[in-house]
């Protein structure tokens, strides 16, 4: 460990993390044996010692010193792996966790430690909750409720089959193999199958996010990996409670499929309520809108928590919670509360995979083994075998009821992205000592290992060898969104033309209640209201104005449409304004640009921002820096088109009128209480006006009480354009309207 | 199926069913309907969807009610304008375009079975069948949508109308000149815009074969 400084600064950045992770480990192992150091006080002083300048005392800061230390571990590997490139091409990054943890686990028993084990608290109270906080809360919701049948029926039926056609084929393979296993019973085998069969949502997410497939396979295979929970705790309870009594009757079996319905619809029903509690108190949060994350993340905590205490099921009540809590809160929190929300589940749900995937490993080196080729091998064939089995046979019978059915391709990749992880092994963890435990373990530990790195490591050859759709990397666009919106309307209607209540209905009938009732209590203020084709809009607004406020002085390429290539160009209705030839518009462009202020490009973006819907009021107070800007370069880019773009009588938006009207002072006031009087937007905002109103001055270099803003722009260039004199003369309503030419 | 009693054989369900691709237990029970809402008559007009409940809450029910009488979604070679009232083959017809894809269509077919239901949509924007959405028209689209959601005001619906406008000429064009203009949108830009909508799988409602009308009205 004797490296010098400059020794360090001339390795590769591998080598380093590899050094650094030696020397933590080393200390992480050296802390467990640390002497009792000079904290006791001798009771007897026989002498009296020098005063203690330096004292160790390592007892005071050990778990959490520990604990950081394994986390800081954990992402230092992560680091490390990203500087591989090619290795993280062809290796999932879970592979690679669980190859760190067998290494650290074999150092550490080396060194003749004792490895912490992934034990079933921390495991099931620390590090599953953000994993499934954040699938949950960034559930995508319109393609889970769409396949939200095919899921559960993968779900409930194809884990029961699972379940019980393992537990059945490795009683009767322990049956006939004899010799150790022939003490394995029905029961037992029945356990053992339960906890293997179920898919597990870590493994899914870690490996599933690398492939990059699309949305509808990726819902139905995690979606199954989060439902299945419900049906994994009853049996897990079921066999667990009657292999040590060792009968099961009819009775039993009857309790335990009420115990199912009890144990999922009241997991959903305890996270609903703390859904809308959340949602409730979000209300309320205007004004201290620091702490509105750790509301999301407690209330959701305290709803897994909450299950956990009646055994009902944790995983769904905290998916239930996120997808409650979700739609309101986003409405009521800021902008960037909703930023800090994002990257902290991110965080640590990245730092809780991370983790288990090592401590996966570690324990694999530490536990105690019983290694069996027959159980072993027969376990980890079943699996595939009942796997594939299942989901063939429920796609046929899912197929009949679907709109759009599964093809084969499709039935391979759900079959084949059944992962298991480590809540597998958490369960046979958490098994009483059972003379079988062991090999239960071996078993497990051996199929989570050969899903993980087998079919992990060969699932993305597959899925590019076999073609399957991925996943569209757009961001979806405005014309998307008013489609769906439109598809919605439409197909709901021509259900009730046809006279059935189909899946449409039923989800417009569940959008009227929660628009008219629900909205209300859960949302403050004036978004309540907001149907969500506007909510898109504003937020994609939002987007483009932040783009615009980062990318600074780079703006975007001229040549781009722009509003004027779609407004429809008003031919002759009496035009009352003078033409311009393109050599004088490209002079006066030229000169207004010089005079402005921080000159930008000639902006072509989206939007064309309408001030007064301006829902933002409400959400960023912190924004006011940025909105004036955008509004400064929207003034811009107003001017510049005005000299081609000819006049639009029709509609004129009151707020542009407002600010260019502010050069003459007799119309001011004139002009904004016309504002006031006209404006029908939701949030529309005097003060808004009045801030445009203030702003303009020190954009315009000369000021002219005449007609209108053209002129006053014109002018503002170049004092020499006499034609437009002659407009003066018409009265102040209809200069007005000549004046505000402008995309409309 | 004892519950249809009109005959499944008739030779007019024999050509419909061809015509359309519907089952004859499908033909069998959309009749049933027809002459629910025509009150035994042989014709629609389009008085008789007042009497549906579920359309009345419907943002976009004037523009449904127009696609059952637009002669363009006859699949007729010129249709063009409009009808007073249909029969039951139009109606039939116009049902047809929301039936699913069968699983064993090839991907010619698949691709003909979206451009359709792309012409359906597309027919129902384009009111004055001049070939393209017009921004006039376009913005009505997005002020129908958004009229039952609140008094929010036309400036919102232009805003988002001009915004997507925008957008489909930014994908449609490229680029363009400043004093060129964007005339509206044509079928292959509305086809290139929704491309990634897969509208094959989306427009589609679930028809019954089994007779459940009479348990919802």
């Amino acid at each position: 460990m004797a490296l010098s400084c400059h020794q360090l600064g001339s390795f590769p950045p591998r080598l380093s993390v590899y050094v650094l992770l030696i020397v933590f480990v080393a200390a992480a192992s050296a802390s467990h044996d640390a002497p009792q150091d000079g904290t006791h006080d001798p009771t007897n002083v026989t002498h009296k010692k020098a005063f203690p300048v330096l004292l160790f005392n390592y007892d005071h800061v050990r778990t959490p010193f520990e604990i950081s230390l394994w986390i800081l571990l954990a992402l230092l590997m992560k680091l490390g792996f990203h500087v591989i490139p090619r290795v993280s091409q062809v290796v999932p990054e879970s592979c690679l966790l669980i190859v760190v943890g067998l290494l650290v686990g074999g150092f550490i028993k080396a060194i003749g430690e004792k490895a912490p084990a992934l034990d079933d608290t921390l495991f099931f109270l620390y590090l599953l909750p953000p994993i499934i906080l954040d699938a949950g809360y960034f559930l995508p919701i319109r393609p889970f409720t769409e396949n939200v049948g095919t899921i559960l029926v993968f779900a409930v039926v194809g884990t029961l089959w699972n379940a019980f056609f393992m537990g059945g084929v490795m009683y009767g393979v322990c049956q006939l193999e004899g010799g150790q296993l022939a003490s394995v019973d029905l029961l037992s085998c029945l356990l053992f199958g339960s906890i293997v069969s179920a898919v597990d949502p870590v493994a899914v997410l870690a490996v599933f996010e690398e492939i990059h497939i699309n949305e509808l396979l990726h819902i139905l295979v995690f979606g199954e990996s989060l439902l299945n929970d419900a049906v994994t705790v009853v049996l897990y309870h079921l066999f667990k409670e009657f292999s040590a009594v060792g009968t099961v009757t009819v009775l039993d079996g009857v309790l335990a499929v009420v115990c199912f319905f009890v144990v999922s619809l009241g997991g959903l029903l305890v996270g609903s309520i703390y859904g809308v509690l959340g949602a409730f108190t979000s209300r309320f949060t205007s004004h201290t809108r620091v702490i509105e994350p750790l509301f999301v993340f407690l209330y959701s905590y305290m709803a897994y928590l909450s299950a956990e205490v009646f055994h009902l099921s944790g995983i769904m009540s905290l998916i239930a919670c996120g997808v409650t809590m979700r739609p309101y809160v986003e409405a009521n929190v800021s902008h960037k509360s909703y930023t800090t929300i994002k990257y902290f589940l991110k965080m640590w749900s990245s730092v809780s995979e991370t983790l288990i995937f090592i401590f996966l490993g570690v324990s694999t080196v530490a536990g105690p083994h019983a290694w069996n080729w027959t159980f072993v091998v027969v376990t980890v064939v079943l699996c595939l075998v009942s796997r594939v089995i299942g989901v063939i046979g429920l796609t046929y019978v899912i197929n009949k009821f679907r709109i759009v059915k599964l093809t084969k391709k499709d039935q391979f990749i759900v079959a084949y992205g059944g992962l298991r992880g480590a809540i597998a092994y958490s369960l046979g963890f958490l098994l009483p000592d059972h003379h079988m435990k062991t090999l239960f373990l071996t078993a497990i530990i051996t199929v989570v290992f050969f899903t993980v790195f087998v079919q992990g490591m060969t699932i993305r050859p597959l899925v590019e060898l076999l073609a399957v759709k991925k996943k569209k990397e757009t961001r979806r666009s405005i014309n998307e969104e008013i489609h769906t919106q439109f598809l919605d309307h439409l197909l709901t209607g021509i259900e009730g033309v046809c006279g059935h209540y189909g899946h449409h209905h039923w989800k417009d009938k569940l959008n009227r209640f929660n628009k008219t009732y629900v909205k209300r209590w859960l949302i403050a203020g004036e978004r309540s209201m907001e149907p969500q084709l506007i909510s898109f809009y504003n937020k994609m607004e939002m987007r483009q104005a932040m783009l615009m406020v980062e990318s600074g002085s780079s703006a975007k390429l001229p040549g781009l449409i722009s509003m004027q290539n779609i407004q429809p160009k008003v031919e002759s209705r009496g035009r009352t304004i003078p033409k311009i030839s393109k050599g004088r518009e490209e002079e006066i462009r030229r000169i207004l640009r010089a005079n402005l202020q921080q000159t930008k490009q000639r902006l072509r973006s989206y939007s064309r921002h309408d001030l007064f819907a301006d829902p933002f009021e409400d959400m960023n107070e912190n924004l006011s820096e940025m909105r004036f800007r955008k509004q400064r370069v929207e003034m811009e880019r107003r001017m510049s088109h005005y000299l081609t773009v000819p006049a639009n009588r029709q509609e004129t938006p009151p707020v542009r009128r407002v600010r260019f009207e502010s050069d003459d002072q007799d119309y001011t006031s004139r002009e904004s209480s016309g504002v006031r009087a006209r404006n029908i937007g939701p949030n529309s905002s005097p003060a808004d006006a009045i801030s445009v109103l203030e702003e303009s001055p020190p954009l315009r270099p000369n000021r002219r009480s005449d007609g209108g803003v053209r002129r006053s722009a014109e002018h503002g260039a170049q004092a020499t354009d006499d034609d437009a004199e002659k407009e003066t003369g018409e009265p102040q309503t209809q200069g007005r309207r000549v004046s505000d030419p402008g995309p409309n | 199926m004892g519950s249809l009693h009109s005959l499944p054989d008739e030779p007019q369900y024999v050509g419909l069913a061809e015509k359309t691709g519907f089952s004859f237990e499908q033909i069998g029970i959309l009749h049933k309907r027809f002459k629910q809402l025509s009150n035994n008559g042989e014709t629609l007009r389009r008085e008789d969807f007042n009497t549906i409940p579920d359309l009345l809450c419907n943002p976009i029910r004037s523009q449904i009610i127009e696609a059952f009488f637009d002669r363009r979604n006859f699949r007729q070679t010129d249709g063009v304008g409009t009808v007073h009232e249909i029969g039951f083959g139009e109606f039939l017809v116009v049902m047809s375009h929301f039936r699913p894809p069968s699983i064993r269509l090839d991907d010619e077919q698949k691709e003909v079975i979206r451009m359709e239901k792309l012409r359906f949509l597309f027919n129902m924007h384009d009111t004055d069948n001049d070939g393209t959405i017009t921004l006039e028209e376009y913005r009505h689209v997005v002020e129908e949508l958004l009229s039952r959601s609140g008094a929010l005001g036309k400036e919102t619906a232009k805003g988002i109308a001009d915004a997507a406008m925008l957008e489909v000429a930014s994908i449609s064009m490229g680029h363009m000149e400043p004093d060129e203009f964007y005339e509206g949108i044509t079928f292959e830009h509305f086809n290139k815009l929704l491309k990634e909508f897969e509208i094959e799988s989306r427009m589609n409602i679930r028809f019954m074969n089994m007779d459940t009308t009479t348990l919802c009205k």
